[in-house]
């Protein structure tokens, strides 16, 4: 088929984000899939230094460099205006984006604008029978599907983001790329969103990542009023009492208690998850657990493919007995 | 304010799940289905903003019949009437076909502010509402955590999440569509008096030509993907399953992590 594959990058005061080097690993995997040669895309301002160091690290025909003052700051409108030139003139078979919240909030809209299609959220990539499958989680990561582009779309630009954790960053592929500029047409990319401060979501009184041990509650624990049996758990462990992110918004818990994306990224050695379905948002904020313990009334919830032990049934039945029975070996 | 809600109804992914017949979705006989939660989010900020500034909410949903559920619902909580795209034509869309077709509905409207969830719990994609602003050439705000009118009625102050815990504070001019995460507000309920007066609200069901488009270019016509498959992950590597009464578990689970683990 040979395609050509466009893989946006995404920096952040000159550092390029783990999640940018996964995408490369699968575009190198989709390059291989599809006969194809992978470029990179690298938008900023000052990034110089950064292109430099990518060109000479990664294997890719091409790094596409638009560094320009206008772009110091990230618009949907500027990331999306200069992309979209830099499509109709090159006219990449797919484009595959770190799925990050920034992505996110600008590619969509590039989508529609270069009448392409849009794929959210992959965790795998394979070919069947002549086609590119796609694997996104659906019903809030219960269940998974696989997606292709319709016969009378192909030749569209496919345009999809890759999920944390779906590919291993080490194996993007090593070797150089030539550097060229992409044009950033100023009148093209300006931004009716004007940036007025950036904050810390939350005064994280607790830093949840130093804690050794964490009883984590999700939405399956069923209210505020229920909340003692993970309290009693945690007290009994000495651990610290973190959650996901439905727990948070129903406030049975502060906020800065919240882990996942949006929250606070932890490693401790035991980590319970009780009542947590297991959505990406939660998992990438938790992955760097040693031991994992996942307590949930569903066999099928995603967390038991990341836990090492499990039990399945009713949290209010089995955390009692749990707490008595660490009660009891540490006599 | 004039302002346009889209909600969704979708299965409540807390009821037990399975695979239908033909592998490609799920079964949706006997399941719940509920306003999607990000969604509810959207329609008190819709509600309370229509409050607030003497205004009227129109509530939007692209579905099946049974979506008509979700409308009345929003109706009584306090929308003032409510456009169901019903029609067989605009069903199993994309993100993209979908967007194209809330927007050619919404347009016909002279609406000041569009609230939308940032992401459904069905399929998932997070760009309906983007999509949806890209076509009307309105500025957007995903991941919104908080929204509040800035000088005049010419432009909002927008709260959007970053990663990392960081949030981000925006001023969008308007018409605007915004995006909203679940926790921006405490949706309300219903009043009876709410509930009553839903009943007579009116429920508009525009066909795709109503709207001046080709039933070719919405729904699953007009995606450019198509659905294969769902299933459950692989019960993978994954988790060592504990049987066994709570009690017997319990203390199967504290041995192993006593002695196989070593973490207490």
């Amino acid at each position: 088929m040979a395609t050509k594959i466009w893989v946006i990058l995404q920096q952040q005061n000159g550092e390029l984000n783990a999640l940018s080097k996964e995408t490369l690993a699968a575009g190198a995997h989709l390059a291989r899939l599809t006969d194809g040669s992978m470029e990179g895309v690298l938008l900023g301002s000052g990034i110089d230094v950064l292109a430099d160091e990518i060109a000479g690290e990664i294997d890719m025909t091409a790094l596409h460099v638009a560094d320009d003052p206008l772009l110091e700051r990230y618009t949907p409108e500027g990331y999306a205006g200069v992309l979209t030139g830099a499509i109709r003139r090159s006219a990449p078979d797919y484009l595959l984006f770190p799925h990050t919240y920034q992505s996110m909030d600008y590619f969509p809209r590039l989508a529609q604008r270069v009448d392409g299609v849009l794929v959210p959220g992959v965790e795998a990539v394979s070919e069947e029978e002549g086609s590119i499958v796609w694997t996104r989680p659906v019903l809030g990561g219960k269940l998974q599907s696989r997606v292709r582009v319709k016969t009378d779309f192909v030749g569209r630009p496919v345009l999809a983001s890759i999920q944390s954790g779906a590919y291993s960053g080490e194996e993007a592929p090593s070797g150089t790329a030539a550097r060229s500029p992409l044009p950033v047409p100023a009148d093209e990319i300006g931004s009716p969103r004007e940036i007025l401060a950036e904050e810390q979501a939350a005064e994280d009184e607790v830093d949840l990542s130093k804690a050794n041990v964490i009883v984590a509650a999700g939405r399956g624990v069923g209210g505020e009023e229920k909340m003692q049996v993970i309290h009693d758990l945690a007290d009994t462990l000495g651990a610290e009492v973190g959650a996901s992110r439905p727990v948070i918004d129903n406030e049975w818990l502060p906020r800065d208690r919240q882990i996942g994306s949006s929250g606070q990224t932890v490693a401790p050695k035991l980590y319970i998850a009780v009542g947590i379905s297991g959505a990406i948002q939660h998992l990438v904020g938790m992955k760097g657990s040693g031991v994992v313990v996942a307590v949930n009334k569903d066999p099928n919830a995603p967390i038991f493919s990341v836990a090492d032990y499990g039990i399945v049934g009713d949290l209010h039945e089995v955390l009692p007995a749990l707490t008595e029975a660490i009660r009891g070996a540490k006599g | 304010m004039k302002i346009a809600v889209c909600i969704k109804q979708v299965p409540d992914t807390e009821a037990r799940l399975r695979v239908g017949p033909d592998g490609r979705w799920i079964e949706e006989e006997d399941l719940p289905f509920i306003i999607n939660e990000n969604d509810e989010f959207a329609l008190e900020e819709a509600i309370s903003w229509a409050e607030e500034t003497d205004g009227e909410v129109t509530v939007f949903t692209l579905g099946p019949p049974r979506a008509t559920e979700a409308l009345r619902k929003a109706l009584a909580l306090g929308a003032a009437e409510a456009v169901h795209l019903e029609d067989r034509s605009f069903q199993d869309g994309d993100a993209i076909s979908t967007g194209r077709a809330l927007a050619a509905a919404i347009s016909r409207g002279d609406f000041d502010l569009v609230f939308t969830g940032s992401q459904t719990d069905d399929l998932g994609f997070g760009a309906t509402g983007s999509v949806l602003a890209e076509v009307l050439g309105w500025p957007h705000a995903w991941l919104v955590m908080g929204v509040e009118l800035d000088d005049g009625e010419e432009a909002l102050q927008v709260v959007r999440e970053m990663e990392g815990g960081m949030n981000q504070r925006i001023r969008v001019p308007l018409p605007a569509v915004i995006e909203v995460q679940a926790g921006i507000n405490h949706p309300r309920y219903a009043s009876l008096r709410g509930i009553m007066k839903a009943k007579r609200k009116p429920i508009e069901t525009p066909s795709p030509s109503d709207l001046g488009l080709d039933a070719q270019a919405v729904g699953a016509a007009g995606a450019g993907l198509e659905l294969l498959s769902v299933s459950f992950p692989p019960s993978s590597e994954g988790a060592e399953l504990i049987e066994g009464e709570p009690e017997e578990a319990a203390a199967a689970l504290v041995e192993k992590l006593e002695k196989e683990a070593r973490v207490l």
